[in-house]
């Protein structure tokens, strides 16, 4: 427990630091986990807000382990509800940047529901899911993002499940903020987080994370350094798709389908498609969402950020507009409502 | 009360409506769940509170919205008992039976006793619905119902006669014949007009012409009543002797979730109430929706999970986070329950029980879920149990269950059932003014908090709010460090809190009333009961007390903990009888913290207690 502030609650310039919670930080050595971590704590003191208005909540996993390493509000909940816990915070108090952080077991598995229900709803949390494809916590079993055919503890002979692709996911719920990024990478982590965070609505950011334990390598053959400019392509508002060492390749759309493309040839830059993340319609960003290694480059960035009233938002201006109404409720006439009478 | 029926079946001398004083009838409506049925009984209900009757109603309908129409499962009914005397039920055999088709007396003729009134909607008894209710004969004509006093009225050619000038298709005039009906019941016992009409006039504001058909329905049925050579008699039940004060018809549900408001508003905190649609709970969603005004947040979540989840989220925010549902949807609330008992935060969670188990029977009662509300969480989880005994106590006990969890940080379940929850009765509104205040008290100095360091006295931790400076701290499902909280796996520390949490609900006895014993305090036999039993057992036990017979009762509006006198009183008795509308649940618990030999009276069958049932049942053992 930190006794951490000045009590006050004024804006000090906050740094890093003022982040780092006293627990001792439990994941194994080497996992991705830590990465983003430090990250979070680098963008948190950049946004201005006071350290007592952020709440971290997670459910069931090594990634929900994430609050207790934070020097903010924070809560571990259970398996899979962290949304649902993280909604009835912000509802009572949108002043909160309420942050959930997830796994693809937790957040796509046992708690797909409150998942997609709080995309859908475009409540005002930041959802930080990390995809490492496994179960890290129960000891290495597949998971629903796990490839088809993976063996593992509860596969021996290799899954025989189709993984789902939370980007797409996040997605068809129409969520207002959809992002993606890697471990790794931390500059452009960081970015995203700084973008989710800044986002007014719901912001859902997978991060591949590695597990270095039972799924080590995960996102190498894409995401490796040494690979990653000619498999990867990073999206970027109102610019086009290009990709590549020597930035030769781009992502065209043909009709219905994107294909990769090289420029030159007669292909010039015009000929690309230019990510727009502000696009209503989420019909393109799923398109690029289903862009996957080896058949074409893995996308990481913003795929959509659009702007909409938030579930909150408008839950707290129907109290205001019944207030505006009817009056501040009055309980003696509550209680006197509908037919009553007198015994004398 | 078990007297009443003869004095209702003397047919009075063959003057012409001659008016006979009774003290206390019971009437039923039963028809299609179609026919407006529940509407009727709400209505009749409405008036009769308002000419001062004490009342008691018990709603009984298909869990199907539309069942086939005219057959026996899709037959809905509405009893109402109404006195000039104490009512504690609704009654347990119906004087007057109003069927609206052979299906519902087909249905409800069994519980008719001899001598019974029906009224019955002779239209209704064609060829084609006789055959659905699955009679070969007709009733009415076939000297099956010789025991009974029989209207035949032809209520549905009476409603369209009644209506002829008016311009409406005659399947939407046909539909009036409730009003039709009602306003014949109102002559039978002498009743006004004035608050149904005025009810038809708003209800049916922005469609006149449906308000003129229904209020002529309802004026022709009276005058029928009256002009028709087939009464010789109506009756009339005078107010009351309550307790003076002003006073309103309320249920079980609309009682609880203005309980809930007014905690909120004796607390200063607006409430968060989170819920998923369920029978018979949904109706405390709606009443909540409609009182925004009040501060109240509803959140329809995507699952009872999800409820749970959400007020819990509210209350380590700071508001008030309740939830409500029924048994099915305490089973998937059980987890968070029990992260609630963990992370020690106050929720109160309000279990409308119903007849069980998995989806069971919806529509029904039952008092099945104590067990599940003390035990069905994993491991050592205690919680506090409150139980409201009649409807209007369900508002005092929302109360209750707010003020103990907010005191004591803890979740709360309120055991209320679908008796309580879509029965009605009288009741004396509360002053305000008197009401206790909910003092809440939010941690602020970041001076030596810590977020598992104790109340001495209650043993609760600090509520210590996100936005508060200094106080950021991690709560979690996993088991804390004592004082420090963080997160622990030290065996020590573990039986520690584990006994920490348990001696806090057991604290709560401390702060709870006594029991007060309903007769002797010491003889032969005590019954006890909880919840929604109250009013069968208090008059089937008053039966026998003015018999003179050594009888007492004993209600259990707390299950845990139970209130502190309760093991002195049990043991003061020679026999100890518990009606449950379960397999003896209670019974189970006080043989084993007391050692008393307490003996089941167990009814599942998804109805309430007869009087007469446990009359009987003390009887045996007197
Ligand atoms: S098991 Fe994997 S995900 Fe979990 S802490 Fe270890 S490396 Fe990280």
């Amino acid at each position: 427990m930190t006794l951490g502030g000045n009590g006050q609650g004024t804006v000090v310039k906050l740094t890093k630091r003022d982040f780092v919670s006293d627990q001792e930080v439990r994941w194994c050595p080497g996992c991705g986990d830590y990465a983003i971590l430090a990250q979070m704590q680098k963008v948190l003191p950049e946004l201005g807000i006071p350290r007592e208005k952020f709440v971290f909540v997670s459910g069931i996993g090594c990634s929900s382990r994430f609050p207790y390493y934070m020097n903010t509000y924070g809560f571990h909940g259970i398996h899979g509800r962290a949304p649902a816990i993280a909604t009835g915070i912000k509802v009572c108090n949108p002043d909160l940047s309420v942050w959930v952080v997830t796994g693809d077991g937790d957040g796509l598995s046992i708690g797909g529901n409150h998942l997609l229900h709080a995309m859908r709803r475009n409540v005002d949390i930041k959802i930080v899911l990390f995809n490492n494809r496994i179960y890290g916590l129960t000891k290495g079993q597949y998971s629903p993002t796990s490839e088809f055919g993976k063996k593992t503890k509860s596969s021996p002979m290799g899954t025989v499940e189709m993984p789902v692709n939370p980007i797409c996911l996040a997605l068809a719920a129409e969520a207002t903020f959809v992002a993606r990024s890697v471990d790794r990478h931390t500059d452009h982590l960081a970015y995203v987080l700084e973008r989710a965070a800044r986002h007014k609505g719901v912001a859902f950011v997978e991060v591949f994370q590695n597990c270095n334990i039972f799924n080590d390598g995960a996102f190498e053959p894409f995401a490796d350094r040494s690979v990653k400019d000619d498999r990867m392509v990073v999206l970027e508002h109102g610019k086009p798709l290009i990709f590549g060492k020597n930035r030769d390749k781009g992502i065209r759309l043909n009709g219905t389908t994107l294909e990769v493309v090289t420029l030159g040839d007669g292909i010039t830059e015009s000929d690309l498609l230019v990510h727009d993340e502000k696009r209503p319609d989420p019909a393109i960003a799923f398109l690029l969402a289903r862009m996957d290694y080896p058949e074409y480059p893995v996308p990481v960035g913003v795929f959509r950020a659009v702007e909409k009233p938030t579930y909150d938002e408008l839950v707290n201006a129907q109290i205001e507009a019944a207030i505006a109404e009817r009056g501040q409720g009055d309980l003696e006439k509550l209680l006197r409502s509908g037919d009553i009478w007198v015994i004398e | 009360m078990g007297e009443k029926t003869s004095a209702f079946t003397t047919v009075g001398p063959e003057v012409r409506h001659q008016i006979v004083e009774l003290e206390t009838v019971t009437v039923r409506f039963a028809g299609d769940s179609g026919d407006g049925i529940q509407l009727t009984g709400t209505l009749f209900t409405n008036t009769t509170a308002l000419v001062g009757n004490d009342l008691g109603t018990f709603p009984d309908y298909p869990a199907e919205i539309r069942a086939p129409a005219g057959t026996l499962p899709g037959v809905s009914a509405y009893q109402i008992c109404f006195s000039s005397q104490d009512v504690r039920t609704p009654g347990d055999q119906p004087d007057v039976l109003v069927a609206f088709n052979p299906a519902a007396l087909k249905v409800h003729l069994p519980d008719l006793p001899e001598g019974g009134m029906i009224l019955v909607n002779v239209d209704a008894f064609t060829e084609y619905n006789l055959k659905k209710a699955g009679y070969t004969s007709n009733p009415l004509e076939d000297g099956s119902l010789a025991k009974y006093r029989v209207y035949k009225i032809p209520m549905t050619t009476a409603t369209l006669s009644a209506l002829r000038q008016i311009d409406l298709p005659s399947k939407d005039k046909e539909r009036c014949k409730n009003f039709w009906a009602l306003g014949l019941v109102y002559w039978l016992f002498d009743r006004p007009l004035e608050p149904t009409l005025r009810w038809i006039e708003q209800r049916f504001r922005k469609n006149p012409t449906i308000a003129q058909a229904n209020a002529t329905a309802l004026r022709a049925g009276y005058a029928y009543g009256d002009a028709a050579e087939i009464f010789t008699v109506h009756y009339r039940v005078r107010r009351a002797q309550i307790a003076p004060g002003v006073y309103r018809k309320i249920t079980g549900n609309e009682a609880l979730a203005l309980g809930l408001i007014t905690a909120s508003q004796l607390a200063g905190r607006p409430l968060f109430y989170a819920s998923y649609p369920i029978t018979p709970a949904s109706d405390i969603l709606h009443e909540l929706a409609l009182h925004k005004n009040f501060g109240v947040r509803t959140f329809q979540a995507e699952d009872e999970i999800a409820a749970m989840c959400a007020a819990i989220g509210a209350a380590f925010a700071g508001y008030l986070g309740a939830t409500g549902t029924s048994g099915p949807g305490m089973c998937l609330k059980s987890e968070a329950i029990n992260l609630a008992v963990m992370v020690e935060l106050p929720v109160v969670i309000c279990d409308i029980q119903r007849a069980g188990p998995s989806t069971g029977m919806p529509t029904k009662t039952e008092q099945g879920d104590l067990l599940q509300a003390l035990f069905g969480r994993n491991s050592e989880s205690p919680v506090a149990v409150v139980a409201p005994a009649t409807p209007a106590d369900c508002f005092s006990m929302a109360i209750e269950a707010f003020r103990i969890a907010t005191k004591y940080m803890t979740p709360v379940i309120l055991l209320s059932d679908g008796y309580l929850a879509n029965g009605a009765e009288p009741w004396r509104l509360p002053s305000v003014e008197e009401l206790p205040k909910i003092e809440l008290r939010f941690r602020t100095d970041p001076n030596d908090f810590y977020p598992y360091l104790r109340d001495p006295e209650t043993l609760a931790r600090p509520w210590a709010i996100p936005g508060t400076p200094g106080l950021e701290h991690r709560i979690g499902g996993l088991e804390k460090q004592h004082i420090t909280g963080n997160v622990s796996y030290d065996p020590q520390n573990h039986e520690l809190m584990v006994k920490l949490r348990a001696e806090k609900i057991a604290r709560i006895a401390e702060d709870i009333p006594l029991l007060d014993v309903f007769g002797e305090p010491e003889g032969k036999v005590l019954v006890v009961g909880w919840g929604s039993t109250y009013g069968a057992i208090t008059s089937a036990v008053e039966h026998w007390q003015k018999k003179g017979a050594s009888v007492s009762s004993i209600h259990l509006r707390y299950l845990n903990p139970f209130p502190r006198n309760l093991g002195e009183i049990l043991h003061r008795f020679e026999k100890i009888l518990v009606p449950e509308l379960n397999l003896g649940q209670l019974a189970l618990l006080l043989r084993g913290r007391y050692l008393v030999d307490a003996i089941p009276f167990s009814k599942v069958q998804g109805r309430p207690f007869k009087i007469s049932e446990i009359i009987d049942r003390i009887g045996e053992l007197l």
